[in-house]
């Protein structure tokens, strides 16, 4: 479909978890190229949000394989997994409230902005040379967003469109291989929509990353998803391209329940 | 060596009831209610005043210290917890220990800090069995522990209140959807839980009968580390880590180091929320993400 | 950058209020216009305000709350002690003596503070609380029950009691159980006090504007957040504890190096509160308040003897009050709607 690089840099195969003998997720399989923008969609409750916290181990995988460009995350831990190369947002914002927006996107930073605690204490050259780097790295982050001028406010008392956006900048600031987007454009109206798409595409394009997005809005994902799987209890239903899923019986069925019972 | 068995029995039944109320408490309102050991102290004080300034008999003056006791509890959780619901913990707890001290504080000006003798109010002789004596005050201590324990195991299972306390401590918002008044729940188990406290601040004194402001604030903290020991929100998890920690600290007395008591039961503590962060009857709860 | 010379504005703000402080009551001192009493605070003043910070840097800035602070200042204390007597005939120099001591109340107080913190750190909330604790009432048990003393062989340790010191004759005892260490040499100045105050002041508010404290904030803020930026959440945990204990363990040593004797009973989870006290009505994470609060409430009872039996009472008041204010909002509301009632019936008077 793209023009982009093709070969995968997220493989998983046969992903599975249970939650006390419920089977929250099972067999999932997805294939996610370096700069793809891949879209996982379905119902509420189906598992969406709990396959992003099994890819980023806030819950370790029951079953399955997780190999991040060649490399098996089997062993890893969160942090381990972000320094591997995968950022996530949240469906439910976790923002560092007290932090100010400049500060949250140097929490991105953290690990590519090296220096220890006592040259941060004596003001060592080192300190002086690495915040002015991070300084000007999370302004021009946040101009990709329009947010260089809120730099300074506090993270928590952000609208909600603004913590969003500050959150997917954030992510973008630990330099990942692969961005997890988890209900980016909730609560945004048709033009946030939009633009937010646009800066999608755009964040793909500049950066080279691959982009996984779970949304409820099909205006974006059939907007700029090349590939999107559909889930539904736990398992995928249907895989392919925006048009092949539009068309899909099952997943219309998914959405909408058994012809049967729905009113013409 | 039996003896010591029976003793750390019997002390520990006492941390036993105290953990109950800690551990209700903890499952229903999500807080550690850090002035349920100074509920204790004064549960003592009314008894001791009772009985030694009014001449009262034991029972009416037990239960007019019980009865103070549970209308503290509901006036301390309406003032001082209520407002903080929604508050962290750090702020809730934070509370908790203003609450302690003023309670310590406010005993110290009624009762100054001058220990009170309490008077034995257990006065039957003690029981003999070849070599073996237990005192009077250990057997009611243990008797009144089990009847306790298998009142409230029938109380949270098989009455309508008992089920919306248990209702309640899984899901507030679900429980007040289905019609439970949650705010007379927690007020009723703010106030079981500080009747246990009178009746666990008589025993208590009844076996070493020092009375002091501050003599609630350490068996408090035992039986805290007893609730968390057994792991904190279960009933038997309570009773089993109460007696468990009375053993530990009569056996820790006699073998190793009188001075050292109160470090073995806290290293024991420490060792069991490393191993098993639960406490042995413990379940998990997860953050939802 | 502007947001970075704020943050330094507020710093050096706060280390002009600790040297004005120091310039006013020295020249009372020297002008002998201050009552003995009174002058006798102005060494444990700074050490207050020394705890205070240290758990400001906990409670405030990493989010977790400590009740055993007492007990890393009992260990700074006592370890100061010993050192500073040690080597009462070797170093002479009563200054450099009292420097050595405070480092290593510092150093022994953050081993304490690594061993404890490691076990306790991976626990969370309420359960960390009750643990450090029950850590500070350890510290205090075995203090209870340790004997050091020093001979021409050395220092000698015992759990027992002075007598299994198995000295020869002439060691003197340093460290004699609960009645813990006798005939101090009194070398802590108020001078030694107020440098001790600014390094913590500055060691705190540089890491809390460097990548380190931001990554301790941030925890605090959202820790699942911040693992999903690849923070190591243990190490800056344990980053912020440990430099605490530290700074409570060189407090521990400039405070009893300030008296003739020092029981362990001193260190107690009174202690601990009575610090806690200080950093809530400071304001949670506060720095300046925390300073200031210490500074006048160690003063206050002193100037307000009549009400010593209240004020304990008070404070545990205050304590409920200030939570209760800071936390519900319709509490807020109604406190913020008297404040300004008070305040403004004297303003319409005057107009």
């Amino acid at each position: 479909m793209s023009e982009n690089d093709n070969r995968p840099v997220l493989e998983v195969s046969h992903l599975g978890i249970d939650f006390g003998g419920l089977t929250a997720v099972d067999d999932f399989n997805i294939s996610i190229a370096k700069t793809e923008i891949a879209g996982l969609i379905g119902p509420n409750g189906a598992g969406k949000t709990t396959i992003f916290n099994l890819l980023t181990k806030v819950y370790q995988p029951g079953r399955g394989k997780i190999i991040l460009d060649g490399k098996d995350t089997a062993k890893m831990n969160t942090v381990q997994v972000n320094r591997a190369g995968i950022a996530r947002t949240f469906q439910n914002i976790r923002l560092f409230d007290k932090l100010t927006v400049e500060d949250n996107v140097k929490i991105g930073l953290h690990n590519h902005n090296e220096y220890g605690m006592w040259s941060g204490i004596f003001r060592l050259p080192k300190y002086w040379n690495e915040e002015k780097k991070s300084h000007e790295k999370a302004l021009d982050l946040l101009s990709i967003f329009d947010m260089a001028d809120l730099a300074n406010v506090t993270a928590g008392s952000l609208p909600y469109g603004a913590q969003r956006r500050l959150e997917i900048v954030r992510a973008l600031a630990t330099e990942p291989k692969v961005l997890l987007l988890d209900e980016p454009a909730a609560g945004m109206n048709p033009s946030e929509t939009a633009e937010l798409m646009e800066n999608i595409r755009k964040i793909r394009d500049r950066f080279q990353i691959a982009v996984l997005l779970i949304e409820h809005d099909m205006s974006l994902v059939m907007g700029i998803c090349e590939g999107i799987a559909v889930l539904n209890f736990g398992r995928i239903i249907a895989k392919g391209t925006p048009a092949q899923i539009q068309n899909n019986p099952q997943v219309i069925e998914a959405y909408l329940g058994k012809k049967k019972g729905v009113k013409p | 060596m039996l003896n010591y068995l029976i003793n750390g029995i019997s002390l520990g039944s006492v941390y036993a009831i105290i953990a109950l109320g800690y551990t209700m408490v903890y499952g229903i309102a999500k807080m550690l209610n850090f002035a349920h050991g100074d509920v204790i102290m004064i549960g003592g004080y009314v008894a001791f005043c009772t009985t030694s300034y009014l001449g009262w008999p034991v029972i009416p003056s037990v239960l007019v210290s019980i009865f103070v006791c549970m209308v503290l509890g509901i006036v301390i959780e309406r003032l001082a917890y209520k407002p903080l619901r929604s508050a962290t913990s750090l702020a809730v707890l934070i509370t908790a220990i203003g609450v302690s001290y003023f309670l310590q504080n406010i005993a110290l000006l009624i009762w100054t800090s001058n220990p009170k003798a309490f008077p034995n109010m257990v006065t039957l002789p003690s029981l003999v069995i070849g070599s073996l004596q237990i005192s009077s005050v250990a057997l009611v201590t243990i008797i009144a522990n089990i009847v306790i324990m298998i009142v409230l195991t029938l109380f949270t299972s098989k009455t309508k209140m008992g089920k919306a306390m248990r209702a309640v401590s899984e899901d507030k918002d679900a429980a007040r959807l289905m019609g439970i008044n949650v705010d007379a729940t927690i007020s009723l188990t703010f106030a079981i839980g500080s009747g246990l406290a009178a009746i666990a601040g008589v025993l208590l004194c009844s076996a070493y009968p020092t009375l002091m402001p501050t003599t609630g604030a350490m068996p408090g903290i035992k039986a805290f580390t007893a609730a968390v020991f057994g792991g904190i929100g279960s009933i038997p998890g309570a009773m089993l880590g109460g007696i468990l920690l009375g053993i530990i600290e009569i056996f820790g007395k006699a073998y190793i180091s009188t001075q050292l008591s109160d470090a073995i039961v806290f290293s024991v503590l420490i060792l069991i929320l490393l191993v098993k962060p639960t406490g042995l009857l413990g379940k998990k709860i997860n953050e939802k993400v | 950058m502007k947001k970075l010379s704020k943050s330094s504005r507020s710093s050096f703000v706060n280390y002009a209020i600790v040297i004005i402080f120091y310039i006013i009551f020295q020249t009372l001192v020297s002008a002998g216009k201050l009552s003995s009493s009174l002058s006798g605070q102005l060494i444990p003043i700074c050490t207050y305000v020394i705890m205070a910070l240290a758990l400001n840097l906990v409670v405030g800035i990493s989010g977790e709350l400590s009740l055993g602070h007492a007990g890393f200042m009992s260990v700074g204390a006592f370890s100061g002690v010993v050192v500073a007597t040690a080597l009462q005939d070797v170093i002479t120099l009563s200054p450099l003596r009292l420097i050595l001591a405070i480092i290593t109340g510092a150093v022994i107080a953050a081993i304490a503070g690594t061993i404890i913190g490691v076990p306790v750190l991976r626990l969370q909330g309420d359960y960390l609380a009750i643990v450090t604790l029950a850590f500070g009432e350890i510290i205090k048990n075995v203090m209870n029950c340790l004997y050091i003393g020093a001979d021409s062989h050395g220092l000698h340790f015992s759990m027992k009691d002075g007598n299994s010191l198995n000295m020869e004759t002439g060691g003197t005892v340093i460290i004699n159980g609960p009645m813990g260490a006798l005939g101090i040499k009194k070398i802590s100045t108020f001078l030694s006090a107020i440098i001790l105050v600014l390094i913590v002041l500055f060691i705190i508010q540089n890491l809390v504007n460097s990548r380190a404290g931001r990554a301790i904030k941030a925890i605090r803020d959202n820790r699942i957040a911040a693992e999903s930026c690849g923070l190591n959440i243990m190490k800056y945990k344990m980053m912020a504890f440990v430099l605490s204990a530290a700074m409570a363990g060189a407090a521990g040593a400039l405070y009893a190096l300030n008296y003739s004797t020092v029981v362990p009973k001193k260190f107690d989870f009174n202690t601990s509160i009575l610090i806690l006290v200080f950093v809530v009505l400071g304001g949670i994470g506060n720095l300046r308040g925390s300073i200031i609060a210490a500074a006048i409430l160690t003063v206050l009872p002193e100037l307000l003897r009549q009400f010593q039996d209240y004020r304990m009472l008070v404070y545990a008041i205050v304590l409920i009050l200030v939570m209760i204010i800071t936390n519900n909002s319709k509490a807020k509301e109604v406190f913020g709607k008297t404040l300004a009632k008070i305040f403004k019936r004297p303003a319409k008077g005057q107009a």
